[in-house]
């Protein structure tokens, strides 16, 4: 598990400027391993370092992985120089992934601030593609401006099956959406508190919020969810960096279940 | 299997049959100021006649009253950077005509022995097998040493100021499997081994052994001499009840004492790299000037460095209060909801080796105390 594997970037595509998606494919014909929504995989582009991603694509996709990633620094400006045709180096998946048996006949409210929506984009995927199977799906998207908002063209295929809450902190006369932090959308927010779920993805203090705004309107923190960010370099348990609390992010997360680490989400520089 | 006696004057025969199995002989030896685990290839480089004075930042070798093998305790080092080396290549990769290839690193260290495993550094290797092989992705490398390891414990006959073995249940008789166990016994009319095999290879090894069988008054006299250790650490200072000491960290994560510690504390590591159970690590990335080649290595990394805890936008753990917070609440506290039990054996490396004399046993009574204020 400490060796990459060889994959094949099959194609790239740039969502918004410094954020794009690879798509993966295997180089040999061995299967790619499954995955499950809000796991992830450690990339590796040759001459650089490993970082760890979350899968952003489709886990009905068995022949690639698709992956969506800002360039922030080192590594993924390398990843960001990849081409199709180049190879990668890829371990994974890693981590736990969103409670998808949990959902079934639930009220989802998938909560995703900037970048996060990634990570979330595999589990929209499978509430899209069932979504009878749900009481109702809400998606509340928030990001800086609306040039910022990812995968915009299915954010308008997915509200024939859910509702799209979009908000955006400043905008232009064009913008017709909500203008503000999400949490005053989730304020305004109609669910049931005995049969509704959350799955919350962004920075760390986005979700904080977030949750607290769930939790103001009596949400049990059983029923809320969340991915965690922590620095990381082997991914399987060993190396100590993800350590939060008791918990490894790798392998214990990265979603967590609110009610098991509110203490630790309040707890400063731990 | 029985106790059996054997002279201290044969203990070389053993040392002898480990090399001749093809091991890679590990023991005590005495390295200019400080008794240090490392290859030996007989019982001469074994540290007799010499014990440790070990304190708050402060390690002193002396010359013993006796000529006791192992009148020391715990070495400076620990067993780990033999199961698990400090750096190590993970793998190599080469880019031909535009194509990735991994080529991952093989094992081909000898098969090692300890000789000298006290029963908190047995405890600590149990400890470390539970991150790199208990898991779903087990650390090949660690797996191949420790299965092929052959161990020689030695019950503690002595105890130095800083050992708190005995608060954390972890000795200082030992209690775990080992292949072979050994009782020092020395008075002024005899010296030798109680020798007790706990495996078939120990019982092959100790079969070809010219030993003969202990009566009782011998056992008796082991049993005394390993109580006299006990003795020691019962009545020392550092003698504490630890059944609670989770639950007093969980709610004490924002105690005055944390800031106490941290004007003190100078997050040198040392304490990390001394403990036999921290295990964390970091890898590096490299290439060579052709750009065509790259290499992964991973070294020994500790919680108090700065860009431990690093992701974009800063350092999580900035101030060194987080920084020995998490030390210490990992090896008391989380690392029992991690693991099932706690990350401190009570060797005490951590006290001896901290240059500004942090004890981390003296950090638990304060953060008791300032709760009862
Ligand atoms: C479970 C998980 C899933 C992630 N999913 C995505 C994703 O889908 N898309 C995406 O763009 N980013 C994702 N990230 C964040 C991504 O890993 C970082 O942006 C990336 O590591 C930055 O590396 P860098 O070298 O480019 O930046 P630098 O700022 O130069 O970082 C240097 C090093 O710090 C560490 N580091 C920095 N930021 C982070 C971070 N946020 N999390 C963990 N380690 C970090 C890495 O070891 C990195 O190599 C995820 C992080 C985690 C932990
Ligand atoms: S924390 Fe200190 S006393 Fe405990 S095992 Fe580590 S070095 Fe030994
Ligand atoms: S506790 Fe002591 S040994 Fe550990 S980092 Fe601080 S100064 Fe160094
Ligand atoms: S990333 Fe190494 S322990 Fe989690």
């Amino acid at each position: 598990m400490n060796t990459p594997r060889v994959l094949q970037v099959h194609s790239r595509r740039e969502e918004i400027p410094g954020t794009f998606t690879l798509q993966l494919r295997a180089a040999d014909d061995q299967p790619l391993p499954s995955f499950v929504p809000g796991q992830f995989n450690m990339l590796y582009s040759f001459g650089a370092g490993e970082v760890p991603i979350s899968f952003s694509g489709s886990a009905r996709e068995t022949d690639s992985y698709t992956h969506t990633v800002r360039a922030l620094g080192k590594n993924t400006e390398a990843l960001q120089r990849l081409l199709a045709a180049d190879d990668i180096g890829v371990r994974g998946p890693f981590g736990r992934g969103w409670p998808i048996p949990e959902l079934a006949g639930k009220q989802v409210l998938v909560i995703a601030g900037g970048l996060g929506l990634a990570p979330l984009r595999p589990l929209i995927y499978h509430l899209n593609d069932n979504y009878q199977q749900f009481a109702g799906i809400q998606l509340f998207y928030g990001d800086r401006h609306p040039q910022q908002l990812l995968y915009r063209q299915e954010l308008q295929q997915w509200s024939a099956n859910m509702q799209v809450n979009l908000s955006v902190d400043q905008a232009g006369p064009d913008w017709h959406g909500h203008i503000g932090v999400i949490t005053s959308l989730l304020n305004n927010a109609v669910f049931p508190l005995d049969n509704t779920i959350a799955l919350v993805c962004g920075p760390e203090i986005m979700m904080r919020f977030s949750i607290q705004a769930l939790r103001a309107k009596d949400l049990p923190g059983e029923a809320i969810y969340l991915s965690m960010e922590r620095n990381m370099h082997c991914a399987i348990g060993h190396c100590g960096h993800c350590q939060w609390g008791p918990t490894f992010v790798c392998k214990d997360g990265p979603v967590f279940r609110y009610a098991d680490i509110e203490k630790w989400l309040y707890t400063r520089e731990l | 299997m029985q106790t059996a006696i054997l002279a201290a004057a044969d203990l070389d025969q053993l040392i002898q049959l480990l090399i001749v199995e093809g091991f890679q002989v590990i023991g005590p030896v005495r390295d200019q100021h400080a008794i240090l685990y490392d290859q030996i290839s007989s019982a001469a480089d074994l540290p007799q006649g010499w014990i440790d004075q070990q304190e708050k930042g402060s390690y002193r070798l002396e010359q013993s009253p006796n000529q006791a093998y192992f009148g020391h305790t715990v070495a400076a080092n620990s067993w780990k950077k033999f199961l698990n080396p400090p750096r190590r290549r993970l793998w190599r990769a080469s880019r031909e005509n535009g194509q990735l290839v991994f080529q991952a690193e093989s094992n081909e260290a000898p098969p090692l022995a300890f000789i000298g495993v006290r029963s908190c550094e047995l405890h600590a290797i149990r400890i470390q097998d539970a991150v790199y092989i208990q898991g779903s992705h087990p650390d090949e490398l660690y797996r191949s040493n420790r299965q092929r390891l052959f161990n020689v414990s030695v019950n503690c006959t002595r105890a130095t100021a800083t050992c708190f073995c005995a608060s954390m249940n972890t000795g200082p008789e030992v209690s775990l499997p080992s292949d072979i166990n050994l009782t020092e016994v020395i008075d002024a009319e005899q010296h030798y081994f109680l020798v007790k095999a706990g495996s078939p290879a120990g019982e092959r090894i100790v079969a070809q052994l010219p030993t003969r069988a202990a009566d009782q008054t011998a056992q008796q006299a082991g049993r005394e001499a390993i109580g006299a250790a006990l003795q020691q650490m019962q009545t020392g200072p550092r003698y504490f009840d630890s059944s609670d000491v989770k639950e007093l960290l969980y709610r004490n994560l924002e105690s005055p004492s944390w800031d106490d510690v941290a004007e003190r504390c100078l997050s040198c590591a040392n304490c990390t790299l001394a403990c036999p159970t921290c295990f964390c690590s970091a890898v590096e990335d490299s290439t060579d000037l052709t750009g065509d080649h790259a290499e992964r290595w991973q070294r020994w990394d500790s919680c108090f460095t700065n860009d431990f805890s690093y992701i974009h936008g800063g350092t999580i753990r900035e101030s060194t209060r987080s920084r020995y917070r998490q030390w210490m609440t990992h090896k008391l506290a989380t690392w029992i909801d991690q693991f099932g039990h706690s990350g401190c054996v009570g060797c005490g490396r951590c006290i001896s080796w901290c240059p500004v004399g942090i004890d981390i046993t003296e950090e638990l009574l304060h953060i008791r105390a300032a709760e009862a204020k």
